[in-house]
Parts: C-alpha cells; sequence; structure tokens
C-alpha cells in the first residue's frame, strides 16, 4: 500500500514536471517576443509597439504592407474554409452513405498531403498556379485553392470524427422515408449533427492559413505571414509584436474547440 | 414457397380499420455479386393487413423491405402500392413510414421535432402540425416526453417515437425494419403488443420484418416464411404453425422433431399410432415425420418403449426429453406441474396425438 502510494506521488512528480518543461518550451519564445516588444529605447518598458500595432489609421499611413497581409489573410481564411467544407461534407457524406468501398481511398487522398513539404507542393502547384494568374488574374486569395489542399488532413480526421459519432446512413434513410430530398437531408439533418465537427475542421483550417508563410512566398503573393517578414526589415518590434498577435489569435481559436459543442446533455435515459 | 409455386395471393377480409391500401410485390429480383438476395419474390398485401416477414439472416427479408420503401433498387420486377407502379419512384416520393432497426431519431430535435419533420416537409400550417405531433405523441402514451431529446429517452421510447413519427405523415404502408431487435425482452413484448394496438387503431398496411418467430406469431394477420429470397409459405400464424407447408417452415417455426416412420396413403404409423398427413407430405413408404412436441403425449409405463433423459420446468409448461429403443431422441411437451413425476431413466410410452404432420422423404 505504502509503495503504491510512493509510485503514484513520483508519478504525479514526473507528470507535473514533464507539464512544467513543456510549458516552458512553448512560454520562453513567447515571453521573449513580449520582452522585445516592449523595450523602450532608452532602457525600460513601454506598450508604444502594441499601440501602433492596434491603431488603425498609423498601421494603414504607415504600414501598408500589414494592412494588405491582414486583409489578404482573412480573405483566404474565409474562402479555404468556405471551399473546404463545401468540397469536404457533401463528399465524406456521400461515400459514407452510398461508396463505403471507396472511404479507404478518400482518406489516402486527404491524408496525402501531411507527407509532401511545401516546397515540393509549390513545384507541383506553380504550373497550375500561371494557369489560374491567366484565368482568374494575381490575388492572393486563390492561394485558397493551395490552402484548402494543406488543410485537408486535418480537416478530414475532424470531419470523420464527427460522421463516425452519428448514424449517417439509417438517420439519412429515416428522413428520406419522410419525405426529404437530397439537399434536406443534408441541410437539416447531416450538417446540424456534425456541426462540432464542421466547426472543429473549420477552426483548425483558420489556425493554419493563418500561419501559412512557405506557399505564399514562393508564389510571391501577400498574407499575414509574408507581410510580417516584410516588416521585420524595417521594424524588426512591430513585426514580432504582430507575430505574437497572430500566434495568440491561433491560440485562442484552437482552445475555443475545446468548448464548442459541450452542453445540450442534462438529463439521463430513462429505463424504458 | 419456393420460386417454383404460384404467387401467393389474397382474398383476405378488411383488415384493421379498412384506411390502408395494398400492397403488391411481383417477381422481384435483386443480388449483390453472386449473392441473390430476393429470388422472384411475389408477395400481395391486403388492405390494412398486417403481414410480418420471417426468415434466417441472409433470407432477403430485410431487402424485400427496402426494395418496397425505395431504399434499394430491384434489378427486376415491379412494386404496386394501392394499384399504382412505384417501382422507378424515389424514397421521399413514396409516402411511407418506416421505423428501422437502429435507433433513428434525428439527435438535435426533440420528439415533438421529430414527429413533426415530416409534416413540416409537407408544409402543414403549424397549428395543424403540433396538433398532429401531440396526437400521435399521445397514441403511443409519450405527451410528456415532446421536449426531450433523443439520448434523453430509453430504447424503447425512442422507437415509439419513431413509430409516431412515421405514422404522422398518414403513410400508405408502414414499414417495420426489426424495429425492436435493440430492446431488452421485456420492453420488445410491450412494444410489439402496442404496435398492433395502434396499428388495428390506424389500419394501416403494415410490413414488419424481423428474425424473432414469436414476434412475427404474435402480431402479424399473416406470416411469410422466406428463405434464400423468396416465400416458402404465406399463411396465417397458427396454420404457419400446424400446417407447415415445406419442411424448412417446420423446422424453422416453433420446435419439430424428426422421427422415421412408415407412410401409407393419408396417414403415417409413429410408435404404433396412425397420424394424419398434411398435404405436401410424400405418399408411401419410408418417411420421416415432422411432429411438434406438443402433439406427443408422454405416460409413465414401466413397460414403455422409451427412455427419459432429462425434464425441465419452462414455467407454464416443462418439456421432456425422451430416447426411443430405436435410439431417436424426442422432445414432448408435458405440464409444468407432472416434470417432477418423470426422472432420468425412467420408462415412458410415447403417444402421438392426432394431429396432421408433414411427412417427408428420407435423406
Amino acid at each position: 500500500m505504502k509503495l503504491h502510494a510512493a509510485r503514484r506521488r513520483k508519478q504525479t512528480i514526473f507528470r507535473r514536471v514533464v507539464v512544467g518543461l513543456l510549458g516552458l518550451f512553448f512560454a520562453l519564445p513567447l515571453l521573449g517576443m513580449v520582452e522585445f516588444t516592449t523595450r523602450a529605447p532608452g532602457g525600460g518598458r513601454t506598450l508604444a509597439t502594441w499601440a501602433t500595432l492596434f491603431d488603425v489609421n498609423v498601421i494603414d499611413a504607415d504600414y501598408p504592407e500589414l494592412k494588405t497581409g491582414v486583409l489578404a489573410s482573412a480573405g483566404l481564411v474565409v474562402l479555404t474554409v468556405t471551399i473546404m467544407l463545401v468540397m469536404l461534407v457533401p463528399t465524406m457524406t456521400w461515400v459514407r452513405l452510398r461508396l463505403p468501398g471507396l472511404r479507404r481511398t478518400v482518406e489516402f487522398v486527404c491524408l496525402l498531403p501531411l507527407t509532401i513539404p511545401a516546397i515540393v507542393l509549390v513545384v507541383g502547384l506553380a504550373p497550375v498556379y500561371a494557369w489560374v494568374a491567366y484565368f482568374l488574374g494575381e490575388s492572393s486569395l486563390w492561394l485558397a485553392f493551395a490552402y484548402v489542399v494543406l488543410v485537408l488532413p486535418y480537416a478530414y480526421r475532424a470531419l470523420d470524427a464527427g460522421l463516425s459519432a452519428i448514424d449517417v446512413k439509417t438517420l439519412a434513410e429515416a428522413a428520406r422515408s419522410l419525405g426529404a430530398g437530397w439537399p434536406t437531408v443534408m441541410w437539416q439533418i447531416i450538417l446540424p449533427n456534425v456541426r462540432t465537427a464542421v466547426l472543429s475542421a473549420s477552426f483548425l483550417s483558420v489556425a493554419l492559413v493563418l500561419g501559412e508563410f512557405t506557399i505564399a512566398n514562393l508564389f510571391s503573393r501577400d498574407n499575414l505571414q509574408v507581410a510580417i517578414n516584410q516588416l521585420n526589415k524595417r521594424d524588426a518590434s512591430l513585426a514580432t509584436a504582430a507575430a505574437l498577435a497572430a500566434l495568440v489569435l491561433a491560440f485562442i481559436v484552437l482552445f475555443a474547440m475545446s468548448f464548442v459543442g459541450a452542453g445540450r446533455r442534462s438529463h439521463p435515459p430513462e429505463e424504458n | 414457397m419456393s420460386a417454383s409455386h404460384p404467387p401467393v395471393s389474397v382474398t383476405a377480409p378488411e383488415f384493421g380499420s379498412g384506411r390502408g391500401v395494398a400492397v403488391t410485390l411481383s417477381g422481384l429480383r435483386r443480388s449483390y455479386g453472386s449473392i441473390h438476395a430476393l429470388d422472384g419474390l411475389t408477395l400481395d398485401i391486403a388492405p390494412g393487413e398486417f403481414v410480418a416477414l420471417l426468415g434466417p439472416s441472409g433470407c432477403g427479408k430485410t431487402t424485400a423491405l427496402r426494395v418496397l420503401a425505395g431504399l434499394e433498387d430491384a434489378d427486376s420486377g415491379r412494386v404496386e402500392v394501392g394499384g399504382k407502379d412505384i417501382t422507378s419512384v424515389p424514397t421521399s416520393a413514396r409516402d411511407m413510414g418506416m421505423v428501422f432497426q437502429a435507433y433513428s431519431l434525428f439527435p438535435h430535435m426533440t420528439a415533438r421535432q421529430n414527429v413533426e419533420f415530416g409534416l413540416r416537409l409537407r408544409r402543414i400550417p403549424s397549428t395543424r402540425r403540433r396538433a398532429r405531433a401531440s396526437e400521435m405523441l399521445d397514441l403511443v402514451e409519450l405527451s410528456d416526453h415532446a421536449d426531450r431529446y433523443a439520448h434523453q429517452m430509453s430504447g424503447g421510447q425512442q422507437q415509439r417515437v419513431a413509430l409516431a413519427r412515421a405514422l404522422a405523415i398518414e403513410p400508405q404502408v408502414l414499414l417495420l425494419d426489426e424495429p425492436l431487435s435493440a430492446l431488452d425482452a421485456k420492453v420488445r413484448v410491450q412494444l410489439r403488443d402496442e404496435i398492433r394496438r395502434i396499428q388495428l387503431e390506424v389500419g394501416t398496411t403494415t410490413l414488419f420484418v424481423t428474425h424473432d418467430q414469436e414476434e412475427a406469431l404474435a402480431v402479424a394477420d399473416r406470416v411469410g416464411v422466406m428463405r434464400a429470397g423468396n416465400l416458402e409459405q404465406l399463411a396465417s400464424p397458427h396454420d404457419l404453425y400446424a400446417r407447415p407447408a415445406t419442411p424448412f417452415v417446420a423446422n424453422f417455426v416453433g420446435l419439430t422433431n424428426r422421427l422415421r416412420t412408415t407412410v401409407e396413403g393419408q396417414h403415417a404409423n409413429l410408435l404404433g399410432t396412425s397420424v394424419p398427413l398434411l398435404p405436401g407430405s410424400v405418399q408411401r413408404g419410408a418417411a420421416v415425420l415432422l411432429i411438434r412436441p406438443e402433439s406427443i403425449a408422454v405416460k409413465a409405463d414401466p413397460a414403455g418403449r422409451a427412455t427419459v433423459l432429462s425434464a425441465s420446468f419452462l414455467g407454464s409448461t416443462g418439456s421432456l426429453h425422451a430416447i426411443t429403443e430405436s435410439g431417436e431422441a424426442v422432445l414432448a411437451q408435458i405440464d409444468n406441474d407432472a416434470v417432477a413425476t418423470f426422472h432420468p431413466g425412467d420408462r415412458v410410452c410415447l403417444v402421438p396425438r392426432p394431429n396432421p404432420a408433414l411427412a417427408i422423404a428420407v435423406e
């Protein structure tokens, strides 16, 4: 009994040490960034950099590349999430309902981007984007097509977990037997029941798009990370503050995921 | 009924309240690769009738129901409801209510919203919709659960709401795909009786698929026993049990002894007693008689030609296993209070009762 308690105490200490080390590993660079962005020229501390970052007029006038980057990333977030959801949710639902034999193939295709480095993707996508630029113009927003490929593995996993949690086939058949067409089945039955999974997939996509640099930079397009990189050459303190703000935003988004969809379960089921 | 048998037709009296429609499945075939789930199935159901399809796993009963619902396409054959050919009509336009084996309530809707779903699709005004939902929830005695979600209800309650939801749209046909199989025994019996009560009340033509023979025999006007994609026999529960048309039906429905016998004309000689034979029996010579345990009486007799192996108390009845001098095992149904009077090793006399039985050729 004593031995058991001692072992448990050791395990608790080990856990705390590991969590503490990991916390430090994540926190130290962030603290370093905070320290760097609050340095005053003659020594001491100032919040001037942060005040500048959140002053829309100053950013608009003095740092237009940051404004362009933020707007481009915001547009990319919306477009990427929209394309991803419109493409993935109906496809995955249909595969479950009608083509279960294709499930492994779809999973393989969706997870494939995980194994392909961004630089290789860029080499492969370069000729495609030559055509995209020819037909749709040079807008940074078209990076969304590449970003959809990047977010596929994460979005697939999140949506797959959501679809596995419900009996898609029976629910769809029940709705159809009551007179629902396929669009009604999707909008009124499937989507409300995978709401949490859809939000998770969306949040993961948002976090990934906000942090993407390689593809945008290599294609010479604007986004938040490219803007921060450019800004870094001119005002390192402001660039660091912008990077930290983007990180915190991504953390908040990911943190919010764990709370979404909780609740609504109150009464326990009855016995008969 | 095998593929070579003529289609089963119905000249049945009006069932239920008479609001149902006739259903005809003609020559339905459905294959999955080399497996023939339906092999020319033909079935007529009278308006308002409650027909149960019974059979072992893989016999095609669920496929037949799904083809009728439009959830599966038949390779060939016709589906007619109320005299109209609906073979090519999509599921959503077939006007059929269905209760599934798996719990199928929409998890994001309350019981009331589930029941109203089909009515909403039919653009019924909200006041009428609410009234109809209340009426249906009342019918399944769940009015006080109207605002509960599926996860707040038990399996039995969920299936009752699913039944209310299926009936709310006043379907032409009610389809029940093993709706009781996920429930525990007590709830299953309660809900089974409730389904029958409600079906008689609303009079909807109903097709009920189950692998539980007690369930089928208890609720249906007629029971169809399926095997290898076709009907072996379609008959009233009593006829199915007492007058099985094929050895498969005799073996599948209820318990059956297989005893060697000699057939002469319309009778078989079994254990020194003449037993009348059912139509379809072999006409002459050595045969195997398929005889029910309740068709064999047991008498304690020290000079008897059978020996008791065991006697079991089964609640309302008892059963006795014995072995004849020729080495054949016999199962007989006895009174529950007689169980204690028989002991292993006792000699007994087995006397067949004059109930008709089926004699088949010796394999």
